[in-house]
C-alpha cells in the first residue's frame, strides 16, 4: 500500500471528526448562551450597580440587546463571532477577545506543561507497571495513581507548595518568572518571547517557576495515565502475537516496546485528550494557589460578575481548545493504529 | 452476594478502601455525637482562641474565628456525603434512560441523543459547572443541580456503549421475537446486564463528586459560609501559608481521604464485577 492512500486515510477520518467538532461547537454555543441568558435578576443592572438611574440600565439593555428576544439575541452574537467578535466585558470594559487573548496564553502554557508531564512519567510508570504485574512495583504504582486522583488539584498544589516551596525552599512560591527579568511582550507565551529575545536564563527561570504548578495540576492525570497503560499492556502481553515474537527470540525491550506498548498507546492517547478537558477546568484552581496570572481569576470573576459576553466567549474558548486537543489525539491515533491508516474504503 | 464480601474481605486494599469509607460515613452520622464543639459548624465567634494550631483542645487547630476545625470537619463530611447521594440519584436515571434509548432504538434518535451528550462533554466539568453556578446563586441546592447537569451525560455514554454490545446478544433476539415491547426489552432485559458497570462507575463517582464539589466552594461558587465546607475551608486558609497550615492542610487530608476511599473500593469492584472499561 502506498504512503499516499494511507494518508488520504487519515485525512478523511479527520475531515469527519472535524464536522462533527464543528456540530458540537455549535451546540456548545447554543447550551452556553442559553445557560447564560437565563440569569435571574439584570446583567445590566448588576453591571451598572445599585446608583445608576433606571435610564443608564435601559440604555445598557439596549447596547446588550437585552430588549430583544432570544433567538434574534443569537443571531447577532452568530454574526459578531463570523466577525471574530465576542463582545465587551462588563468587567473590565474592554472587547472579551482581548481580555481572553491576555489571559490565555499563561493557561494553555501551564496545560501544556502539565500534559508533558502526565506523558513522560504516566506512561513510563504505566509500563514500568506491567511489567511487574502483580509484584511490589505493580502495587506501588496502583497506589501512587488513585492517590493522584483522589485529591482536587487545588489541595495537591497546597500540598506541593508547603513541602517544596517552604519547607524545602527549591521552588518558587508565585508567578511565572523572577521580576528581575524583562522580556518584551510579543506573543504572550512566556517561553516563546524568551527564546525570541534570546534569553536562555529567563527560559530556565520561566521553566523553574512553572515546576510546581504543572505538577500539581499533572498528578491525577499522570495516575490515570499509568493505570490505563498498565491494563492495556497486560492485556496485549497475553496476545498470541507477543508469544510468536518470544519464540522467534526477539529481545524483551524490543517485545516491550514495539509489541506490547505501541498497540497500548492508543487507548491511553484518548485518556489522555479527555484529561486535557480536565486540566482546562482544573487549571482554574492551580492558578488561584499558585498566583498564576492566567484565565482564572478573570473567569472567576465574570462568573461572579454576571458578566454575559465574558462568560459566553470563555466557555466557547475553552470548548474550542478542547476540541481542538482531541483532533489532534485523533490524528495521533489514526497516524500510530496501522488498521486505520491503510484502510481503503471505510474512515 | 455473599460471595462479592468475601472477595472484597480478601484483597487488603479493598478492606483499605471500606474501612476508609466506614470512618467517613461514620463521622459523616455521628458528627453531632464526635465533635467536640458541635455549635461551631455555624457562626460561632471565639477571639480569643483564634488561628490556634492543633492542640489537645482542638485536635486539627482552630479557624480565623476561633472555631475549631475537627467539628467543622466531620459537619463538611455530612454535606458532602449528602451532596453526593443527592447528585448520583438525580443524574443517574436520567443518564442510563438516555443511554438505553439512544443505544437500543438507534436512528437519528441516537444521533439526536449522543451528539447532545457529546456537546456536555465538550466543556470541561468544572467549567460547565462554574458557568451553571454562576447565572444562579451560589446555594447547596444550585451546587446539587450545577454537578447534576454535568454529570449526567457520562452514564448516558457508558450506557450507550453496553447497550451496543448488549443487543447483538441472543437473550435479546429472543425476546423481540416473542414480541417482547421496546420498553420491556430495554429495561428488564438489557439494563440488569448493564447494572454491575453502573454499580462501580457510581462507588467511584461518589468520591468525584465530593471532589468536583470541593472544587466549585474552593472558587467560592459553591456552598457559602458559615455552613461548614471542606473547599472553602482550604480556599480562606490558602492566604495564611505557610504560618497557619493546619486551616488548609487538615480540610484538604479530609478530601483526599474520603476520594481516596471510594476509588480503592470501586478498584476492587472492577475487578471483581469485571466492569473494566
Amino acid at each position: 500500500m502506498s504512503d499516499g492512500s494511507a494518508m488520504s486515510a487519515v485525512l478523511r477520518l479527520l475531515a469527519g471528526r472535524l464536522a462533527i467538532s464543528l456540530l458540537v461547537l455549535a451546540g456548545v454555543s447554543v447550551l452556553i448562551f442559553a445557560i447564560a441568558r437565563v440569569i435571574p435578576g439584570d446583567p445590566a443592572r448588576i453591571a451598572l450597580g445599585p446608583n445608576a438611574t433606571p435610564e443608564q440600565v435601559e440604555k445598557l439593555r439596549g447596547e446588550l440587546r437585552l430588549d430583544q428576544p432570544i433567538w434574534l439575541q443569537y443571531g447577532h452574537f452568530l454574526s459578531d463571532l463570523s466577525r471574530g467578535e465576542l463582545g465587551t466585558s462588563l468587567y473590565t470594559n474592554r472587547p472579551v477577545t482581548r481580555d481572553i487573548a491576555q489571559f490565555l496564553p499563561a493557561t494553555l502554557e501551564l496545560i501544556l506543561a502539565a500534559g508533558i508531564l502526565m506523558v513522560c512519567i504516566g506512561l513510563p510508570l504505566g509500563i514500568i507497571a506491567a511489567k511487574n504485574e502483580g509484584g511490589f512495583l505493580d502495587n506501588l504504582v496502583r497506589i501512587v495513581s488513585l492517590l493522584g486522583v483522589s485529591a482536587p488539584s487545588f489541595v495537591w498544589a497546597v500540598i506541593l507548595m508547603l513541602l517544596f516551596a517552604f519547607f524545602l525552599p527549591l521552588f518558587p512560591i508565585a508567578g511565572r518568572i523572577g521580576t528581575e527579568f524583562e522580556i518584551p511582550h510579543v506573543t504572550g507565551f512566556l517561553f516563546v518571547d524568551c527564546l525570541l529575545a534570546r534569553r536562555l536564563d529567563a527560559f530556565a527561570d520561566a521553566l523553574w517557576h512553572i515546576a510546581l504548578p504543572a505538577f500539581a495540576l499533572a498528578l491525577s492525570g499522570i495516575g490515570q495515565a499509568a493505570r490505563l497503560t498498565r491494563a492495556n499492556m497486560v492485556e496485549t502481553y497475553k496476545r498470541p502475537h507477543i508469544e510468536m515474537a518470544r519464540s522467534y527470540g526477539f529481545p524483551e525491550w524490543r517485545i516491550a516496546r514495539k509489541y506490547a506498548f505501541r498497540p497500548s498507546l492508543i487507548p491511553s492517547l484518548t485518556i489522555i485528550g479527555l484529561d486535557f478537558a480536565a486540566m482546562l477546568g482544573n487549571a482554574f484552581l492551580v492558578e488561584a494557589i499558585f498566583a498564576w496570572p492566567g484565565l482564572s481569576r478573570y473567569g472567576v470573576a465574570v462568573i461572579l460578575r454576571k458578566d454575559l459576553n465574558a462568560i459566553v466567549g470563555t466557555v466557547l474558548i475553552i470548548s474550542a481548545a478542547f476540541l481542538i486537543a482531541n483532533l489532534v489525539v485523533d490524528l495521533l491515533i489514526a497516524l500510530i493504529n496501522p488498521r486505520i491508516r491503510h484502510s481503503r474504503d471505510r474512515a | 452476594m455473599r460471595r462479592a464480601i468475601d472477595i472484597i474481605l480478601s484483597r487488603p486494599l479493598s478492606i483499605a478502601g471500606t474501612a476508609l469509607i466506614a470512618i467517613v460515613v461514620l463521622s459523616a452520622v455521628l458528627a453531632d455525637l464526635l465533635a467536640p464543639f458541635p455549635e461551631h459548624r455555624g457562626t460561632v465567634v471565639d477571639f480569643t482562641n483564634f488561628n490556634q494550631p492543633p492542640s489537645r483542645h482542638n485536635l486539627m487547630g482552630t479557624d480565623l474565628v476561633g472555631r475549631d476545625l475537627f467539628s467543622r470537619i466531620l459537619y463538611a463530611y455530612r454535606l458532602s456525603l449528602i451532596l453526593g447521594a443527592v447528585v448520583l440519584a438525580l443524574a443517574v436515571p436520567v443518564g442510563v434512560t438516555v443511554g438505553l434509548v439512544a443505544g437500543y432504538l438507534g436512528g437519528w434518535v441516537r444521533f439526536a441523543l449522543m451528539r447532545t451528550t457529546d456537546v456536555f462533554l465538550s466543556i470541561p466539568p468544572l467549567v460547565l459547572a462554574m458557568s451553571i453556578m454562576g447565572v444562579l446563586e451560589p446555594t447547596l441546592t444550585n451546587g446539587m443541580i450545577a454537578v447534576t447537569v454535568m454529570w449526567w451525560p457520562w452514564y448516558s455514554r457508558l450506557v450507550h456503549n453496553l447497550t451496543l454490545a448488549e443487543r447483538e446478544e441472543g437473550y435479546v433476539l429472543a425476546a423481540e421475537i416473542i414480541g417482547a415491547s421496546r420498553f420491556h426489552i430495554m429495561f428488564r432485559e438489557i439494563l440488569p446486564n448493564c447494572v454491575p458497570a453502573i454499580l462501580t462507575k457510581m462507588t467511584l463517582d461518589l468520591g468525584f463528586v465530593i471532589l468536583i464539589a470541593s472544587s466549585l466552594s474552593f472558587l467560592g461558587l459553591g456552598v457559602q459560609p458559615p455552613t461548614p465546607d471542606l473547599g472553602s475551608m482550604v480556599a480562606e486558609g490558602a492566604q495564611y501559608l505557610p504560618d497557619s497550615w493546619w486551616l488548609t492542610v487538615f480540610p484538604g487530608l479530609a478530601i483526599l481521604v474520603a476520594v481516596f476511599g471510594f476509588n480503592l473500593l470501586g478498584d476492587a469492584l472492577r475487578e471483581i464485577l469485571g466492569t473494566d472499561q
